[in-house]
């Protein structure tokens, strides 16, 4: 299956791209789709404990299992206001 | 105008207090976030603000539903502008109307500490010097202990 991943902010400027595809096997969680980014992009890994994720522009876990066709957001720490 | 919006034009305050329902309110708050000259001793040319968009808007309404079980009485409208600001200019615009100002101050308090945990909006930092992503918190709705201290200063 195929998830689209959008990346904010220093994680978007650290993989070079705000939204790219990646495949992933079936059942696979969205802690899974993060350790497949850390691969190709090592630097993301410093964020291991302080990002936040959302599936289809909702707020999820890293357990949550994602499904074919999914958004799978990764949220560095906030700074609005 | 929406009561909650993301937006990249210009904040207008008057026009966003217009919208709230003021029918038995003695009191309306508003809260403007500026953008300013100076942060952790940088000077700041400009900010230019991000935002995962559906799920800022979802935040913003998570914010105004928990401030309504807070104080049914109160009416608030939450607007936040991305993309390049300049220095004074408003970022955030919150207006709580409400019978009596307590609540409506309490109110607007608890937003804008709200939205600083839990909104996917990010400030990247133009200074005298180069650039920065600003971190904050680490944004979890369901943190119990982050809103409990969002209350906690609300009601100071």
């Amino acid at each position: 299956m195929r998830v689209t991943v959008r990346l904010f902010a220093r994680l978007r400027d650290i993989a070079g791209t705000g939204e790219l595809t990646r495949d992933a096997p079936a059942g696979a969680n969205v802690g899974a789709v993060w350790s497949s980014l850390v691969a190709d992009f090592p630097e993301l890994s410093a964020y291991e404990k302080s990002i936040s994720c959302a599936v289809n522009a909702d707020y999820s876990r890293f357990t949550a299992t994602v499904a074919d066709g999914d958004e799978v957001a990764f949220l560095p720490p906030v700074s609005g206001g | 105008m929406p009561l909650t919006a993301i937006t990249t034009a210009p904040l207008d305050q008057d026009a966003i207090v217009r919208e709230l329902d003021t029918t038995g309110s003695g009191a309306v708050a508003v809260f403007l976030g500026l953008v300013r000259d100076h942060n952790k001793g940088r000077k700041v040319l400009f900010l230019d603000y991000e935002a995962y968009e559906p799920l800022a808007l979802r935040g913003l309404d998570l914010i105004a539903t928990e401030a309504r079980e807070k104080w049914p009485a109160v009416r608030l409208a939450i607007h936040h502008r991305i993309g390049r600001m300049d220095i004074g200019e408003a970022s955030v615009v919150i207006a709580a109307a409400s019978p009596h100002r307590a609540d409506a101050f309490a109110a607007s308090r608890y937003a804008i500490e709200r939205i600083k945990q839990i909104v996917p909006i990010w400030k990247h930092e133009y200074f005298d010097g180069g650039d920065v992503w600003i971190e904050g918190a680490t944004a979890d709705p369901d943190n119990a202990e982050a809103r409990e201290e969002a209350l906690r200063i609300a009601c100071a």
